[in-house]
């Protein structure tokens, strides 16, 4: 051992124990957990005290409605009546549509750009995919009135004429609808899922590739069968990153919605979500019931993302077992 | 150029002109005998861009031997076993002239899934799909075949057992194959390749990541397989292609510098090149 010498084995012979530890100290371990736990510390006390805030901020409505705030379908500012359902529905309403327009694109986009388009195709357009994620909201929002509702307006009623039998379709189209939320959601909840999913399948090592080619695979079938099972769990975090975009997202929803607190049977129907909700009329609240029932709304989506989430996990989860064992 | 879809290379056949350092001068004298031509290459070049891996490579592969490729990192070995099964053609901007016949087709007029089927690949690297156990044997049937959940049991068994795997795995098919250590996921991804019945296994490098033992048992298989399949092995390790190749090829530098029977190689080599690399003047 002595025979070795290594500078983590071999302390300063002078300076004793205190001196050693100093030098400990300065070569970084500690000061890294210090400060990467202080990081980690400091996100969790955030949201710990924005959730407590919301709690603390809401006891007058809490009080006043209890736990019938979630299921009362009642929003009336006038006589100070308040019940929280018909947001709880169009925002997941929405979320829903926006999900199942934006994974199959999303995801079929991701594909697309990571396995079979050429390298120089598959980085110019994910660059502009990215590039949608950075436009405002309530750009989106403005592009969801002024191009979105004239084509949908075009295409929705002949459509209805066909299917209007079916309850979701019925109806009169305004334009404004959770539908059109849902869409308008869909393109930006894309980026997310194809920006985030296209990086995993790329980071899929050559290996599985090869592996699956050498037995006569296919391209397609080894980009199906085990390019993207292997990129499975990366392509379930970018889904989940977009529901959580999907849910908490406020301008474009409110421009495109309809703003109508009421549950309509029809996604041809206006409606309403939380996020817009909140936004649209705070400023206005008057009186404390008014604001604490607009603070408990707040506190009500937290609850509902988390739930959502932990639900969407626990499918993948579900599938994960299915798929390894 | 036109070409005849069986040529027999004993006669007529174009490339016999060419310095034919591809056929073993003393294959007669070797205990293996003389064994038909199962894999042949011509004149084949094989290029990276613009850079040239691989010159004017002539050889044959026979039936029911093992053939080994010897040489120093970058020589060209790799590439040219990559390119028997056409899965060269995966790296992008390369390109490949000259002819590989299998039974006699030129493989590249061949459905390359097909080609790829008929010559299984096994990598340096094993590189088990993340399923089960019996779900990575059952891949390849199951993308080739409709087989019934019966038969694709058996088949799936009949595999492991052909690599010698089936006795360490046979209580625990439904695990991950992540579980096993890499001695076995090397064995399992031979029992993979050979589910789908190949005509010739290519192995790269398949011990270079391995203990003596794990080698062992896959010099064991290798000599196990031949009876039923071809097998064309790229090692680094010199013993190991003494141990197990009947024929052993020796790369330099993107050539074939030498073919013979590996007796011949390894004792009395014809060409200075491989003298120097066997007794470790270099390489």
């Amino acid at each position: 051992m002595s025979a070795l010498p290594s500078a983590i084995d071999t302390p300063p012979a002078s300076g004793g124990a205190a001196a050693a530890f100093w030098k400990r100290l300065r070569a970084g371990d500690e000061i890294a957990i210090a400060v990467t736990f202080l990081s980690a510390l400091t996100v969790i006390l955030v949201t710990a005290v924005l959730v407590f805030e919301l709690y603390r901020k809401s006891a007058i409505s809490r009080h006043a409605f209890g736990w019938s705030f979630l299921i009362s379908t009642t929003w009336d500012p006038v006589s100070g009546t308040f019940g929280a359902l018909p947001f709880i529905y169009g925002t997941l309403v929405t979320t829903a549509l926006a999900m199942i327009i934006g994974i199959p694109l999303g995801v079929g986009a991701a594909i697309f750009l990571a396995e079979l388009a050429p390298p120089l195709l598959s980085s110019s357009l994910s660059f502009l995919i990215e590039l949608l994620a950075a436009v405002p909201s309530v750009i989106i929002g403005l592009l969801g009135i002024f191009v979105m509702i004239p084509i949908l307006q075009q295409i929705v009623p002949p459509v209805q004429d066909k299917l209007s039998w079916i309850p979701i379709f019925s109806g009169p189209f305004y334009g404004v609808s959770l539908f059109t939320a849902g869409v308008v959601l869909a393109i930006m909840i894309l980026p997310f899922i194809i920006s985030i999913s296209r990086e995993v399948i790329l980071s899929v090592p050559n290996d599985q590739r090869e592996g699956a080619l050498a037995l006569g695979a296919t391209r397609w079938e080894t980009t199906w069968k085990v390019v993207v099972p292997y990129a499975r769990k990366g392509i379930a975090g970018s889904i989940f990153l977009a529901l959580a975009r999907a849910m908490g997202e406020t301008m474009a929803v409110t421009m495109v919605v309809g703003n109508d607190p009421k549950i309509a049977h029809s996604l041809m129907a206006p409606g309403y979500s939380i996020a817009a909700v909140i936004a649209n009329e705070f400023a206005e609240a008057t009186g404390d019931l008014y604001q604490g029932a607009l603070i408990e709304l707040g506190l009500v989506l937290f609850g509902v993302t988390i739930l959502v989430n932990g639900a969407a996990r626990l499918l993948v989860m579900s599938t994960e077992k299915k798929g390894t064992s | 150029m036109q070409v005849s879809p069986k040529i027999d290379p004993k006669s007529g056949d174009p490339m016999s002109t060419l310095p034919n350092i591809g056929v073993p001068s003393s294959s007669e004298s070797h205990t293996a005998g003389a064994a038909p031509s199962k894999l042949s290459a011509h004149s084949l070049d094989f290029y990276y861009g613009s850079f040239k891996a691989l010159h004017a490579i002539s050889m044959e592969v026979f039936e029911k031997r093992v053939t080994a490729f010897i040489g120093p990192s970058g020589c060209g070995k790799s590439t040219f076993l990559r390119t028997l099964n056409r899965m060269n053609e995966t790296v992008r901007h390369s390109r490949v002239q000259g002819e590989i016949r299998l039974d006699g087709e030129n493989i590249f007029r061949l459905d390359v899934n097909d080609v790829r089927r008929r010559v299984g690949m096994v990598f340096q690297k094993s590189n088990p799909f993340p399923k089960s156990i019996f779900d990575n044997v059952a891949y390849g049937l199951r993308i080739n075949s409709s087989l019934r959940r019966a038969q694709l049991r058996e088949a799936v068994e009949h595999s492991l057992r052909r690599a010698a795997l089936w006795d360490e795995v046979k209580d625990k098919l439904h695990q991950s194959a992540y579980g096993l250590s890499g001695g076995q996921q090397q064995r399992l991804c031979i029992a993979r390749a050979l589910a789908v019945n190949p005509e010739v296994l290519l192995l790269d490098e398949p011990c270079s990541a391995l203990d003596p033992i794990a080698t062992a048992k896959i010099e064991d298989l290798i000599f196990q397989l031949k009876d039923s399949c071809t097998i064309v092995i790229v090692t680094h390790n010199m013993q190991q292609a003494a141990r197990v190749a009947d024929y052993t090829g020796f790369f330099l530098l993107g050539r074939l510098i030498e073919f013979d029977t590996t007796p011949v190689i390894f004792k009395t080599p014809a060409k200075k090149e491989t003298e120097d690399y066997i007794t470790g003047r270099f390489g």
